[in-house]
């Protein structure tokens, strides 16, 4: 069997990845899109971790659903957000949403 | 650890979130059922609803006996703490309907309604949650739902130039609450994952603190998850370093939204902070019996005090630049999430340790009433003079005295001046830091309340002192109005006076904090 040390290697990369691709992307469906993958990073761990410790019991797998339909509410708000910022400006490039600033 | 199976007493438990999901539902075949001409109607309805609602959940039983506490399988505690921030948070919530139709771009929108009674769900389980899956599906609900508030006001189809200016202010912020918000709440994720696999498979916070200490794990993955986890609630309550979605959030939310978003989401995130930390990385005096091995409550202890001090000075010092009165108010309310942060350090440390969560509930009570005030006064000048910079508002005396005394009223209570109620909850905040020997912490506070006065002074210098062209023209209270800025005001300085009303609450409900199974 894959020994669980690998399962978690396999996570953090992804939430590395996401976590950079969310610091560098400019574009902002790029950005939330990369926010999916530092999710389901999670959910590799959650499940990962149910079958390794505590198999009986599945609160892990649950766990994993429940993240699954926020990750689907969020995706399917910010989507939205972004619509309707297209619409005031034409752009979907975070850099040029700038009017709010100190 | 034993949970509650009274199937009834279960049901009391969330009554109140099923009566706000149900007059959700009634708000929105409202407004498919009624005239255009009576959609005034709607705002009524999901305020008074919520008001009555509120008052239901103060007279909800808490059972005394910790494993009573427990109920759904573990994934609520119904507890004074909980008591508390729901009761606060619900009539926070019905409040902001009041306060929603006095805003044009909001007053006929049922949606609007429906979607905050569903953050207020959200953000009434979040006070409650005590199981991980739970307090992420609450704080995500209220959440999501708030990104959607926030970015709320649409661009008409022939729009003003004023009206393209708000539309746009209200898009980018909801993009950028968004964006921050949904990033760190993948941090806070991350950290629960791990805690869930540290615990060895546990997700209940009572399971998960004695399964952190009894496992044979190294510490530093622990502290990772720990950071992460703080990472995801410093946002929510806004502390410095994961506080610059603040003021631009404030600044281009309707402004009844930002009154939701500074205080509800806020209060409910310190409920969750507080019970989370102690239960799941509890001080040494409160580990099981038996279990040998090191308390994480120091880290937590000496990040979040770190985190106090910077979000304090650091929300003084900007908020003493700004003029912009929304940008002001945001800037201040970092600050206050810092004095905050004292009481939730106080916790661990000390003794009588039930003391600094008492002051933290004490506090984010008054300072929900305070910040609606407030914002309440904000919206009616707003819709007067279409400006919300500070300089705008001289002569605000003389145009209508009543405004200007409310808006004194809150922010003499923000500063901590005796007669009105903020005074009382920095005591209470910084005796809990000295009783906890963390007097220095108690120092910085009472330093930056000191300059933090400053820039509240100013603004009520302007508003009293400063002359203005338009001194004569009078500004209206409209109806639903009088009632929000009478009661908080009324609320403000009665707590002031008497403290006692909401002090023994918070008590028990900081001695409730203490019992681990």
């Amino acid at each position: 069997m894959v020994p669980l040390w690998m399962y978690l290697v396999v996570s953090a990369a992804l939430f590395c990845i996401g976590a950079f691709g969310v610091l560098a992307r400019r574009n902002a469906i790029a950005i939330l899109l990369s926010i999916e993958l530092m999710l389901n990073a999670a959910n590799i761990n959650l499940v990962a971790f149910w079958r390794y410790m505590n198999p009986t019991v599945i609160n892990g797998q649950v766990f994993a659903a429940f993240v699954f339909a926020v990750a689907a509410a969020e995706a399917a708000v910010g989507v939205a957000l972004i619509l309707s910022i297209y619409r005031n400006r034409q752009t979907v490039m975070v850099e040029d949403v700038n009017i709010l600033k100190w | 650890m034993d949970i509650n199976t009274n199937l009834v007493e279960n049901f009391i438990a969330i009554m109140p979130e099923v009566l706000m999901a149900v007059l959700a539902l009634a708000v929105v075949y409202l407004d498919l059922y009624l005239p255009p001409t009576q959609r005034r109607t709607i705002g009524y309805v999901a305020g008074i609803g919520m008001l009555a609602i509120a008052a239901l959940a103060l007279f909800i039983p808490t059972p005394s006996d910790f494993n009573e506490q427990l109920m759904w399988g573990g994934t609520i505690r119904n507890d004074d703490l909980a008591k508390i921030f729901r009761v606060t948070v619900i009539l926070i919530g019905g409040l902001t309907c009041f306060m929603g139709m006095g805003d044009n771009r909001l007053r006929y929108k049922s949606e609007f309604y429906t979607i905050l009674i569903i953050a207020t769900i959200g953000a009434s389980l979040l006070s409650a949650a005590s199981d991980i899956i739970m307090l992420f599906v609450a704080l995500e609900t209220m959440s999501i739902s708030l990104y959607i508030l926030s970015g709320f006001v649409r661009l008409p189809q022939f729009p003003t130039p004023e009206e393209k200016r708000f539309a746009n202010l209200s898009a980018e912020s909801g993009v950028k609450y968004f964006l921050f918000g949904s990033f760190t709440s993948a941090f806070l994720l991350y950290g629960l994952s791990l805690l869930y696999g540290f615990s060895g498979g546990y997700t209940n916070l009572y399971e998960i603190g004695p399964g952190l200490v009894g496992g044979e794990h190294p510490t530093a993955p622990i502290i990772v998850a720990l950071g992460l986890v703080a990472v995801g609630f410093g946002f929510k309550v806004s502390a410095v370093p994961f506080h610059f979605w603040t003021p631009d959030v404030y600044e281009g939310s309707p402004t009844p939204v930002t009154s939701f978003i500074s205080v509800a989401s806020k209060a409910a995130s310190f409920a969750v902070l507080t019970r989370f930390m102690l239960a799941v990385f509890p001080p040494e005096q409160l580990l099981p019996e038996g279990i040998q091995s090191i308390s994480y409550s120091e880290w937590w202890v000496q990040l979040f005090a770190i985190a106090a001090v910077l979000t304090m000075t650091i929300g003084n010092l900007l908020a003493l630049v700004q003029t912009n009165f929304k940008r002001l108010i945001a800037y201040s309310s970092i600050a206050q999430a810092g004095y905050t942060l004292i009481g939730l350090v106080a916790i661990a440390t000390g003794n009588n340790a039930g003391d600094g969560a008492a002051a933290v509930a004490f506090y984010m009570v008054i300072y929900a009433f305070t910040n609606t005030l407030l914002f309440g006064c904000l919206i009616l000048f707003t819709n007067q003079t279409g400006s919300e910079m500070i300089a705008d508002m001289a002569g605000l005396s003389r145009r209508n005295p009543w405004l200007a005394l409310g808006l004194t009223v809150a922010l003499l209570s923000l500063a901590g001046i005796p007669p009105a109620a903020g005074f009382f909850g920095k005591f209470l905040l910084f005796r809990a830091a000295v009783d906890a020997n963390l007097t220095w912490l108690a120092v910085v506070g009472v330093l930056n309340s000191i300059v933090a006065l400053y820039y509240y002074l100013v603004v009520i210098k302007v508003m009293y002192v400063d002359r203005s062209a338009e001194d004569n023209l009078p500004i209206p209270i409209a109806v639903p109005y009088n009632f929000v800025l009478a009661a908080t005001a009324v609320f403000v300085i009665l707590l002031g006076v008497l403290p006692a009303l909401v002090v023994n609450l918070a008590t028990e409900a900081g001695a409730d904090l203490f019992f681990l199974p």
